[in-house]
Formats: structure tokens, C-alpha cells, sequence
């Protein structure tokens, strides 16, 4: 049987892993793909509480259906404006994209 | 220790290695597939948490058109960096402190917690899982549904045209 500190733990260790990607990465794609990483964390918490504390409603899974949908929505606008941003400038280095009018 | 432990951490040890490998691997392709490999696990622990509808849609939203998408944009950014340069920024060791840091006290917040160790329920009626999750959505959810749908064609239609060129 698995106690539900079990998948907190294992969300909390992926969301820094995620968060340092974030922070440390050049890459605007892999800054993205941080995100991602951040996100799943959040979903597994949600599903995890939902499991183990009100398995009774459907509240925690209708709320992970909605982060589902927001995620897909934050992953295409970036990658997106990644793409839009390697046409004019010819970079995808984050701390290149300094300006705010090309 | 019983089978669902030994799976859930067989699992967990194959996704924290994968998403490891996301953030520090040189190669951007080789970081999309570990980001693969990465969500396929929290798949997995979706399936350990009686979550079937987020199993597949993991398997068919992230893995079938996310992780598609960052190769897609991987392979079209391509020219500009190469595999070779320096890959994470000259602050790269902050952020790993500020991940640490983030880690460490969510542990030891969420250990004062009397709630931390709370032991599986047993579930009611397993099989109707799936149906409740979709009456949910229609009834008392509706209004948010109707707004991830909104977002979702807002999120498409401004992709289109941020990436779009004039000829």
C-alpha cells in the first residue's frame, strides 16, 4: 500500500528538476520543456489528493482536466513565439531576447 | 514491500532519471526524447492512482502531440545551436540551489503536515470512475469546460498567427 507521501515527494522532486531547467537552461525550447515537467508535477498532485482525500466528488479531476487543457493552450502560443522569434532575430537563446520591438 | 510499491518505484526512479536527463542533456532531441520517456512515467503513476481517463490522454495529448511538437520546433531552431557551446547559463548554479532550496522546504512543510501519511481508501465503485469524471464535466463543471474549450481555440488561432509569414 502506498501512502500518499509517497507521490508528493516524487511530484516535489520532479517540479525542482523542472524548476531548474527553467532557471538554468539557455535553450528557449528547453526552457519550455522545464515547463512541462513543472506541470506533470502539479497534474500528479492534483490526481494524488484527489485519490487519497476526496475521492468522493470529482473536483480534483475535473481541476487536472482544465491544467490538461491550459498546458496544451501554454505549449503551443510558446513554442510559437519561439519559432516567431528564430525568423526575425535568427536566435532561440533566452538571455539573447532582450528587446521588447525588434 | 508489496508489488504496487516496488512498481511505484521502479517508476518514480525511471522518471526522475528521464526528467534528469531532460534538463542537462546536450542535445535538444535527445532532451525531447527523455521528456518521452519522462511523461510515459507520470503515465504510469496516473495508472497506480486510479486515474485511467489521465493515463490515455497523457499517452495521447502529451506524449502524441506535445512532445511532437517540441521535435517539430527542435528540428526547425536547429541551425542556430548546435550541440556544441555551452548549454545551461553562467547562473546555472543558483538555479540548482533555488531547486534544491524549493525541494527541501516543500519537504519539510508538506512532513508538518498531519495529513502526510495518509493510507490508500478504498475506492466505492472503480468501474464508474470514468463516467462520474464526464457528468462532472457537463454538469457541475460546465462553465470551466466551456472555458478551457475557448482557450484552447484562442491558444490555436493566436499560434497561427504569431508564426505566421507575410509574404
Amino acid at each position: 500500500m502506498i501512502p500518499l507521501s509517497w507521490y508528493l515527494i516524487f511530484a516535489a522532486a520532479l517540479f525542482s528538476l523542472g524548476l531548474y531547467g527553467v532557471l538554468a537552461r539557455r535553450n528557449a525550447v528547453a526552457l519550455l520543456m522545464g515547463v512541462e515537467l513543472m506541470l506533470n508535477a502539479v497534474i500528479i498532485n492534483l490526481i494524488a489528493f484527489w485519490r487519497y482525500i476526496g475521492f468522493a466528488g470529482m473536483s480534483g479531476q475535473a481541476f487536472a482536466v482544465i491544467v490538461f487543457a491550459v498546458s496544451a493552450a501554454e505549449v503551443a502560443v510558446g513554442l510559437a513565439l519561439v519559432i516567431s522569434i528564430y525568423r526575425r532575430r535568427n536566435t532561440v537563446v533566452a538571455e539573447d531576447i532582450d528587446m521588447l520591438k525588434f | 514491500m508489496d508489488a504496487m510499491q516496488f512498481v511505484f518505484l521502479a517508476v518514480a526512479a525511471v522518471t526522475l532519471a528521464a526528467a534528469f536527463m531532460v534538463v542537462s542533456s546536450r542535445s535538444l532531441i535527445h532532451s525531447a526524447l527523455w521528456l518521452v520517456l519522462a511523461l510515459f512515467g507520470v503515465g504510469v503513476v496516473y495508472v497506480l492512482l486510479n486515474a485511467g481517463f489521465f493515463a490515455v490522454a497523457q499517452v495521447l495529448i502529451y506524449i502524441g502531440a506535445i512532445a511532437i511538437l517540441f521535435i517539430f520546433a527542435v528540428m526547425l531552431t536547429r541551425k542556430v545551436m548546435q550541440d556544441t557551446g555551452p548549454q545551461q547559463n553562467s547562473n546555472w548554479w543558483y538555479a540548482a540551489l533555488v531547486a534544491v532550496g524549493i525541494f527541501a522546504s516543500l519537504f519539510y512543510m508538506l512532513n508538518a503536515w498531519s495529513g502526510f501519511n495518509t493510507p490508500l481508501p478504498a475506492l466505492a465503485n472503480e468501474a464508474g470512475l470514468i463516467s462520474d469524471l464526464g457528468l462532472a464535466m457537463v454538469n457541475t463543471y460546465l462553465l470551466p469546460f466551456e472555458l478551457a474549450s475557448v482557450l484552447l481555440v484562442a491558444a490555436m488561432i493566436g499560434a497561427i498567427y504569431v508564426s505566421y509569414t507575410k509574404k
